[in-house]
């Protein structure tokens, strides 16, 4: 149990940053729309059309880090079955 | 007498329609027409855009120092990219867009008004309505005037269209808007640029 919750928090910290990476490394906050510029031909107007996209932030790498290390904190208190308390039981 | 009295009378009311202003409506059904904001803040600049505008401006190609008009932009228009910010952004603290639906800028007044072709500069004064404060603005704009040029915008509809377009800056404490709370994570000055376009059809 102990170890499956530190193998979940390693597993959450890099599967974030790996995600965060391959969204770009936005330094920003997350977003859920992105801008993109339209220019109109006849008036020169330059206009923006939302579309959603999520792309993580720091608060996305922030909330991972944060989950990633209350499970890391949860799994200090977990007490792990010792060889000698198995071989009592057995006797 | 009565032939040249008559004649007169139609010139003259030619010329009065020639030189009234025309009436341009800034309802975009191509939706390209944005009043965007910025505000600095320390993590990323908060970069927005609203599209629900619309209004009418009274141009007269000839006398463009005359214009009148009203822009209202809708509260609940407005976008930011991130989810939480747009909520806090449209909500009471804010904007509260639920009480305070409509941002309008109303002009009364050209000034330094200079005509270059079909392109106008002028520092525009008007009332500037935000979360039910009005304020009066000098804000500087260019507006462009395209005859004939509906069509090219819009299939099977002849006129005319208005360009304009205007940048300026205000203050958010000056409209009720938080006044002296966060200005450490949101700066008090917000950036307003304004690109909009209006159509007079014939």
């Amino acid at each position: 149990m102990k170890k499956t919750l530190r193998i979940i928090a390693v597993a959450l910290v890099v599967g974030a940053m790996a995600f965060w990476t391959a969204a770009g490394a936005n330094r920003g906050w997350t977003k859920t729309r992105v801008p993109k510029k339209i220019i109109d031909e006849v008036t020169g107007l330059e206009g923006i059309q939302w579309r959603d996209k999520f792309v993580p932030g720091v608060d996305f790498l922030g909330a991972a880090f944060l989950g990633a290390g209350v499970l890391a904190g949860v799994s200090l208190f977990v007490r792990t079955k010792s060889k000698g308390s198995k071989n009592q039981t057995k006797q | 007498m009565k032939t040249q009295l008559t004649v007169l009378g139609l010139v003259t009311l030619a010329g009065v329609a020639l030189a009234a202003p025309q009436t341009f409506d800034f309802k975009d059904p191509k939706g390209i027409n944005s009043a965007g904001f910025k505000l600095d803040a320390p993590l990323e600049s908060i970069n927005g855009n609203a599209s629900g505008i619309y209004g009418t401006v009274w141009f007269d190609p000839t006398n463009p120092g005359a214009t009148k008009g009203r822009i209202t932009v809708a509260a609940s228009s407005l976008i930011v990219p991130n989810p939480l910010q747009r909520q806090h952004m449209l909500g009471d603290k804010w904007l509260d867009a639920a009480r305070f639906p409509t941002i309008i800028f109303e002009s009364k007044e050209f000034k330094n008004v200079q005509a270059t072709g079909d392109t106008t500069t002028a520092d525009v004064t008007g009332t500037f309505t935000l979360k039910g404060v009005s304020k009066e603005l000098t804000v500087p704009v260019k507006l462009t005037y395209l005859k004939d040029k509906l069509s090219d915008r819009v299939p099977n509809q002849k006129g005319d269209l208005l360009v304009i377009r205007s940048s300026f800056t205000i203050k958010r404490s000056d409209f009720n808007i938080n006044t002296g709370q966060f200005e450490d994570k949101v700066s008090d000055a917000i950036e307003i640029n304004l690109s909009i376009a209006g159509a007079s059809p014939k």
